[in-house]
C-alpha cells in the first residue's frame, strides 16, 4: 500500500470525562490533525466503529470539515480498530478521499460499561440478536465469561494455567507503570497479586481483563505522497487485513471444529505477512489487543510467533517484555494504559515506528498491531518510511 | 419530586425545630408490664418489679396499634425520603443511655428532635440517607433515658432483573417448542442429513433450505466451562456454572450446569439435560449424571 499514518490525537484517559462522547471524539481528531500539520478543511473522510455514538456528520460538523467525499463504518466491536486505519487507507488508495481521520470516543467506564450483562444484546430483532439467545439466556453475555469458556478449553489442551495468563497482565503493567498518560502509571502488579484477585469468570481473575477507561482516539490517513510533506514521520501501511472465518460468531465461536483457537486472527496474519512481504520474524514490537489475558497468548500463535500451545513457552522468558525480544504493547495496553477499542494500540504504534514513545524500544523498523479477538478482526504491519 | 438538595432543606429546617411534641405513656410505669417483660426475657433479677428494667424504656411509650398522628420527626422525615423513592429503610445504629431507674407509678414522657440527615450515600443495599434522631424520656422535667437512633432510608436495588429471554426467529422457532415439551431438538438438513446446532435456514455444508430436526438423547460430555461470579446475571445467582456440552450426537450446545459444586466440574464430565422453565421459554440446561 501507499498509505500512511501521519497524525495521531487523543484525549487524556480517565474513569470519567465529564464531557460528552461527541466532544471527546472532536477534540482527538483535532488534536491528531494539529499533530499532523493539517486543517479540519484537509479532510475529505472520516471512518468509525458501528458501535461508536458519535455520527461522522456531527464529527464533520463540530471541526468545521466543508465536505465528506467517504464515510464509513466497521461492525463488530474492538474488531474493527485496524479496519478503521485499512478502510481509510482503501478510500485513498482509490482516490476516493485524499485525508481520512479514523476515530473512537467513548465514556465507557462512566456511561455505557461494556463489561456488565446487556440484556439488550439478546433481544435485538436481528440476525446477531438470534445469535445470542443460544448463549445469553443461558448466563454466559459478559465479554469476560465468553472468553473464559475458550480459555478454559485451552488451559485444557495445552497444559496451559491462570498464571500463564497473569504473566501477560504483569508484563503490562509494568509497561504502563513507565507510561505517564496510562491509568496504571506507577502501578505495577506481581503476579501472586493477579492471583488473589478475585474471579470474574473462572478461570479469569480480575487482572485478567482489562480496565473500563473513558476516551478517545484519533489517526489521521492520507497518502505517502503527500504524508512526506506533513510533519511528522510516516507510518507507512505495509499491511492492512480484515478477517471473518468458518462458523463466526460474536464472542462465541464455540461450535467449530477446534474452538480454542482464533482462525480469524490467523486469517488476518496471513493476509499481513502476504502484503508486507515479511514474517513475524521481521517484527520489532507487538501491539496486540488485550482486553483479556488468554487471546493474548492465542494470537501470538495464529499470527506465527510461536506454534500452537507454544505462547506460554514462548513469554515465559521475559521476551514481551521491554528489553525482551518481542516487546509487547510498550505503552501498556488496555490492561494497563486505557481500555480505546484497541485505537490507542494504534497510536503507540505509530509512535514506535516515529521513536517518539515514552517506552521507545531501539532500533524500531516494522510494529504488527491488532483489533478485538473472539470478533471479525482487523490487523495492521506498520514501517519506517524508507 | 425535590431534588436531594431539597432533603437536605427539609432536614435543616426540621432540625431547627428542635423538640417535637412531647408523647405522653399511655399508662404508668407498672408491675404487670414488667413481670410480663422479664418473664419473656428470663431476667429473674430480684430488683424488678419494684423498678423496671431500664431497657424497657421505649415500651412505656409505644404508640400502639392505632397511634395518633403526631410530628414526631423521624416519621415526618421518612414520609419526605418515601416520596422521593428512598421507601426501604433498615436501622443501622441505636445507643440508649440511662440515667435512673423508673418505678411503678411513674408516668414517662418522650419527645424526640432530628440531628442530622447525611445523604445520598451509596451502600450495598442501594443509595440511602442516614436519618439521626435524639429521643428524650422524662418523668416531669427530669430526663430519666436518652436514646441515639439512626436508619438508612434507602432506594432498594432493583433484585435479580427477569431472566433474559431468548430471541426467536422463524428459523429457531421449532427449537424452542421443544424445549417446552421436553424435547432436545437438533437441526438436521433433510437434504444432506448434516446436524447443527445452532440452528439456521439455509444447509452450510449443501445449501438446501429444508431443515428438518431430530430429537437429541439429551446426552452429552462438559466439552468447557466457566464459573461465573461478577458483574451480577438477571436472574441467575452468582456464582453459577455454565456448561458448553457437547451432545453424543456431535453438536455443542451452552447451558447451566445445574445442582453441582463448582470446584467438582471437570472437561469431559458426563451430563445429560435438564429443562428449566424461564417465563414464557423453557431452557436447556444440564445436570450431572
Ligand atoms: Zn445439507
Amino acid at each position: 500500500m501507499s498509505a500512511a499514518l501521519v497524525g495521531i490525537g487523543a484525549t487524556e484517559f480517565s474513569k470519567e470525562s465529564g464531557r460528552s462522547e461527541l466532544r471527546l471524539a472532536v477534540e482527538a481528531v483535532s488534536a491528531a490533525l494539529a499533530e499532523a500539520g493539517l486543517k479540519p478543511s484537509d479532510v475529505d473522510g472520516l471512518v468509525s466503529f458501528t458501535m461508536d455514538s458519535n455520527a461522522e456528520i456531527a464529527v464533520a460538523r463540530e471541526l468545521g470539515v466543508p465536505e465528506l467525499t467517504f464515510f464509513s463504518r466497521i461492525n463488530y466491536g474492538g474488531g474493527a480498530a485496524c479496519a478503521t486505519v485499512q478502510h481509510a487507507a482503501m478510500a485513498v488508495e482509490t482516490g476516493i478521499a485524499e485525508v481520512v481521520v479514523c476515530y473512537r470516543a467513548f465514556n465507557e467506564r462512566s456511561g455505557h460499561r461494556f463489561g456488565q450483562f446487556s440484556s439488550a444484546a439478546a433481544t435485538n430483532p436481528t440476525s446477531s440478536g438470534v445469535d445470542n439467545s443460544w448463549s445469553y439466556p443461558m448466563g454466559l453475555g459478559t465479554p469476560a465469561s465468553t472468553v473464559a469458556m475458550v480459555a478454559r478449553r485451552y488451559m485444557h489442551e495445552f497444559g496451559a494455567t491462570s498464571e500463564d495468563f497473569g504473566r501477560v497482565a504483569v508484563t503490562m503493567r509494568d509497561h504502563a507503570a513507565t507510561n505517564p498518560k496510562a491509568w496504571f502509571h506507577r502501578r505495577p502488579i506481581t503476579l501472586e497479586e493477579h492471583q488473589a484477585s478475585r474471579w470474574i469468570t473462572e478461570p479469569l481473575h480480575l487482572l485478567d481483563c482489562c480496565q473500563e477507561s473513558d476516551g478517545a482516539v484519533a489517526i489521521v490517513v492520507t497518502s505517502l505522497a503527500r504524508a512526506r510533506d506533513l510533519a511528522q514521520p510516516a507510518a507507512v501501511i505495509a499491511g492492512a487485513a480484515q478477517g471473518s472465518s468458518a462458523d463466526q460468531y460474536v464472542m462465541t465461536s464455540y461450535f467449530r471444529d477446534e474452538m480454542s483457537r482464533l482462525p480469524e486472527m490467523g486469517l488476518v496474519g496471513r493476509q499481513l505477512w502476504r502484503q508486507a512481504g515479511f514474517g513475524p520474524d521481521e517484527i520489532d514490537v507487538a501491539v496486540l489487543y488485550d482486553h483479556f489475558t488468554p487471546y493474548v497468548l492465542i494470537q501470538l500463535e495464529e499470527l506465527g510467533f510461536c506454534g500452537r500451545g507454544e505462547a506460554k513457552e514462548f513469554i515465559a522468558d521475559g521476551r514481551i517484555g521491554l528489553t525482551g525480544t518481542l516487546p509487547l504493547n510498550p505503552h501498556g495496553g488496555q490492561l494497563g494504559e486505557a481500555y480505546i477499542h484497541g485505537m490507542n494500540g494504534i497510536a503507540e504504534a505509530v509512535r514506535q515506528i516515529r521513536g517518539n514513545s515514552v517506552n521507545q524500544v531501539r532500533g524500531v523498523e516494522n510494529v504488527v498491531v491488532t483489533a478485538g479477538t473472539g470478533v471479525p478482526t482487523s490487523g495492521l504491519v506498520l514501517t519506517r518510511d524508507r | 419530586m425535590t431534588a436531594p438538595k431539597g432533603i437536605s432543606a427539609v432536614a435543616r429546617e426540621m432540625a431547627a425545630q428542635g423538640e417535637c411534641t412531647p408523647r405522653v405513656a399511655r399508662d404508668p410505669v407498672n408491675e404487670a408490664m414488667i413481670n410480663n417483660w422479664t418473664e419473656a426475657l428470663g431476667d429473674d433479677n430480684p430488683a424488678y418489679p419494684a423498678v423496671a428494667p431500664p431497657a424497657m424504656v421505649q415500651v412505656w411509650t409505644m404508640r400502639g396499634l392505632h397511634p395518633n398522628p403526631d410530628d414526631d420527626p423521624l416519621g415526618r422525615m421518612s414520609e419526605v425520603l418515601d416520596a422521593e423513592g428512598y421507601t426501604s429503610v433498615v436501622a443501622t445504629n441505636s445507643e440508649q443511655t440511662y440515667h435512673r431507674h423508673l418505678k411503678p407509678g411513674e408516668r414517662v414522657a418522650v419527645t424526640s428532635r432530628l440531628e442530622e440527615v447525611v445523604g445520598p450515600k451509596q451502600t450495598a443495599l442501594g443509595e440511602g440517607w442516614f436519618v439521626t434522631t435524639r429521643s428524650i424520656w422524662r418523668v416531669g422535667d427530669e430526663p430519666v433515658a436518652e436514646m441515639m437512633f439512626r436508619i438508612l432510608k434507602f432506594r432498594p436495588k432493583p433484585v435479580a432483573r427477569a431472566a433474559v429471554t431468548p430471541m426467536v426467529s422463524k428459523d429457531t422457532e421449532f427449537f424452542w417448542v421443544g424445549t417446552k415439551i421436553g424435547e432436545l431438538r437438533i437441526q438436521k438438513c433433510a437434504a444432506c442429513g448434516a446436524l447443527r446446532h445452532p440452528p439456521g435456514p439455509m444447509c452450510p455444508r449443501c445449501n438446501a433450505l429444508d431443515p428438518t430436526f431430530i430429537v437429541s438423547g439429551g446426552l452429552g460430555e462438559v466439552y468447557s466451562y466457566v464459573v461465573h461470579h461478577h458483574p451480577q446475571v438477571p436472574g441467575k445467582r452468582t456464582p453459577f456454572v455454565i456448561a458448553l456440552v457437547e451432545l453424543e450426537e456431535g453438536v455443542r450446545m451452552l447451558g447451566e450446569l445445574l445442582d453441582v459444586d463448582p470446584e467438582q466440574v471437570k472437561i469431559g464430565m458426563p451430563v445429560r439435560v435438564r429443562f428449566v422453565p424461564s417465563g414464557e421459554f423453557t431452557l436447556p440446561a444440564w445436570e450431572v449424571r
